[in-house]
């Protein structure tokens, strides 16, 4: 099964997070778990379509809570190892918010 | 089950491997090891409940586990004296840590987890004194973490015949008395070779079951992968482990394409391509140019990954370039000169110069021994010969064909096909 986990707000990681975030990120990866992984450009266009009459905003959405900062997309044989994963993530980010979600698709 | 069990099974999931091989390189004993871990594993499901998870859940499954080594240890003397005798070895100051009596297991905390042990964990449980059917069993559950009952599932056998398997392989790798080791350079082509045939069995068995009525058992494909994955993690300096995982994460980028709504599988060339993974086949490519570029010559499994890859390049059926799918073939039958690899060269030969060429080389292989009763013989031949118009004998080569599959929905395509070969008679 597939999981997108995104992140919607988080504390400013320092020097030292930095380097036990890299090291988590390589140990998934190496066991299979993380497929992907990417942080987002905050100042992005958000799109509003009223029957396929599309209306564009220009980012930044630092104020919308519900703007993603960064998502990785891993592979976990069940929900509950998806949230031990999530629980190991914050456990060096420390403070913020987000979210776990299954990916329809390939099992 | 409750929730905070599955709870503990996920993290039990994710730290066995690391915990059994940690545990292995202390006692020496990879049984024992294993039954260590277990009882970690049931103390967890006894407190984690109540007390919540902890923090760090693997160290504390290490931690528990070895107050129970220290315990075992104490109570039999034999295992101390076999534990004394590794005295000499390197890691004799940790061993004094834990077997000594100290109380603080923290000072040999940082060196719980060496990458290292869970390939040296792979390498014993994939030794060649095992049947290979035993080494899967084993494998799965030292370093997938599943349970004998999951295991059982997956291969459709009951669970005594796996627990006793696993019994039985652990105390042959004790009488043996298997190192736990990385093999030296002597033995480690061939070690290595034993490991890729089980990661690559496990894999097959969930890509085409070979028996039962669903063809596919996808959470072995990605048991496999996952295996797969790490071990490319673990040894990255070996083509061939490149070379598998690019196979399947090729292979298994088509696992949506290649059922139909009823379940019944579909050939690759009338598979729907919009529905293959591009996230797989591009971590498939990315694997299989990491192996291109340790610059050894070509194995098996880098070469299939090469075929495999010529096909997800091909936008669509009519693309794929079978003249380099059947020089491909042509190395592969070299490095693997096996009656199953000249059978699909037939193939890419066919689609390539003709089906009359292809049926000629598919012909010559009629009196394999091996081939007699594998019912993709008879299916090649039958697509050749319904190409050629040979209606009749095609009829015929698909019955066979279907009698010869020990999988219900393939039988189902193969008779299918008999008949529309029967309704192009004239």
């Amino acid at each position: 099964m597939r999981f997108l986990m995104t992140v919607t707000a988080a504390q400013a990681p320092d020097e030292k997070m930095m380097t036990e975030m890299g090291q988590l990120v390589e140990e998934l990866t190496k066991a299979g778990v993380v497929l992907a992984t990417g942080g987002l450009d905050q100042s992005g266009t958000r799109v509003c379509a009223v029957d396929g009459k599309v209306t564009l905003t220009d980012g930044p959405f630092t104020e919308a809570k519900e703007a993603i900062l960064s998502f990785a997309l891993v592979d976990a044989r069940s929900k509950e190892e998806a949230i031990e994963l999530a629980r190991r993530f914050w456990q060096v980010a420390r403070t913020g918010e987000g979210r776990i979600q299954q990916v329809y698709g390939p099992e | 089950m409750p929730e905070a069990h599955r709870a503990v099974e996920a993290v039990w999931r994710l730290e066995s491997a690391r915990i059994i091989a940690g545990l292995a390189r202390m006692v020496r004993d990879v049984g024992l090891a294993e039954d260590l871990a277990q009882e970690a594993l049931v103390a967890a499901l006894r407190q984690w409940p109540q007390a919540g998870i902890p923090p760090s859940p693997g160290a504390w499954l290490m931690a528990t586990a070895k107050h129970h080594a220290v315990d075992r240890v104490r109570r039999d003397e034999r295992l101390r004296r076999n534990v004394d005798l590794l005295g000499h070895d390197l890691r004799a100051r940790q061993q004094e840590a834990v077997f000594g009596g100290s109380p603080d297991l923290d000072a040999v905390a940082d060196d719980d987890f060496v990458p290292d042990d869970v390939l040296r964990l792979m390498f014993v449980a994939c030794h060649p004194v095992l049947s290979a059917e035993a080494r899967v069993a084993l494998t799965l559950r030292l370093i997938g973490g599943l349970s004998t009952a999951e295991i059982a599932r997956a291969f459709l056998t009951a669970e005594p015949t796996i627990a006793q398997r696993i019994v039985r392989a652990k105390r042959t790798l004790a009488e043996k008395e298997i190192p736990f080791e990385v093999p030296p350079a002597s033995e480690r082509p061939a070690r290595l070779a034993s490991v890729l045939e089980v990661v690559y069995l496990i894999f097959n068995e969930g890509y085409t079951a070979t028996a039962g009525d669903d063809w596919t058992r996808p959470e072995l494909c990605y048991e496999a992968l996952r295996l797969g994955r790490m071990l490319a993690g673990l040894s990255p300096g070996e083509p061939e482990v490149h070379g598998l995982v690019a196979l399947m994460e090729i292979q298994s980028s088509r696992m949506r394409a290649r059922l139909g709504p009823a379940g019944e599988p579909i050939p690759l060339l009338e598979q729907n391509r919009g529905l293959w993974d591009q996230l797989l086949i591009r971590r498939g490519f990315a694997a299989l140019l990491l192996a291109q570029s340790l610059g050894r010559p070509a194995g098996p499994y880098v070469l299939q990954a090469a075929i495999a890859a010529c096909h997800a390049r091909a936008r669509s059926a009519g693309e794929t370039d079978w003249a380099q799918i059947a020089a491909l073939y042509e190395l592969l039958g070299r490095v693997m000169p096996t009656p199953v690899v000249e059978l699909n060269r037939a193939v890419a030969v066919g689609m390539a110069f003709g089906p009359a060429r292809g049926l000629e080389l598919a012909d010559a292989l009629a009196a394999q021994p091996e081939l007699r009763s594998y019912h993709l013989l008879p299916t090649v031949r039958a697509d050749f010969l319904a190409k050629l118009g040979r209606q009749e004998e095609s009829r015929a080569e698909y019955t066979r064909a279907a009698s010869l599959t020990r999988n219900e929905a393939e039988r189902a395509v193969l008779l299918e096909r008999a008949a529309a070969s029967s309704r192009r008679e004239p």
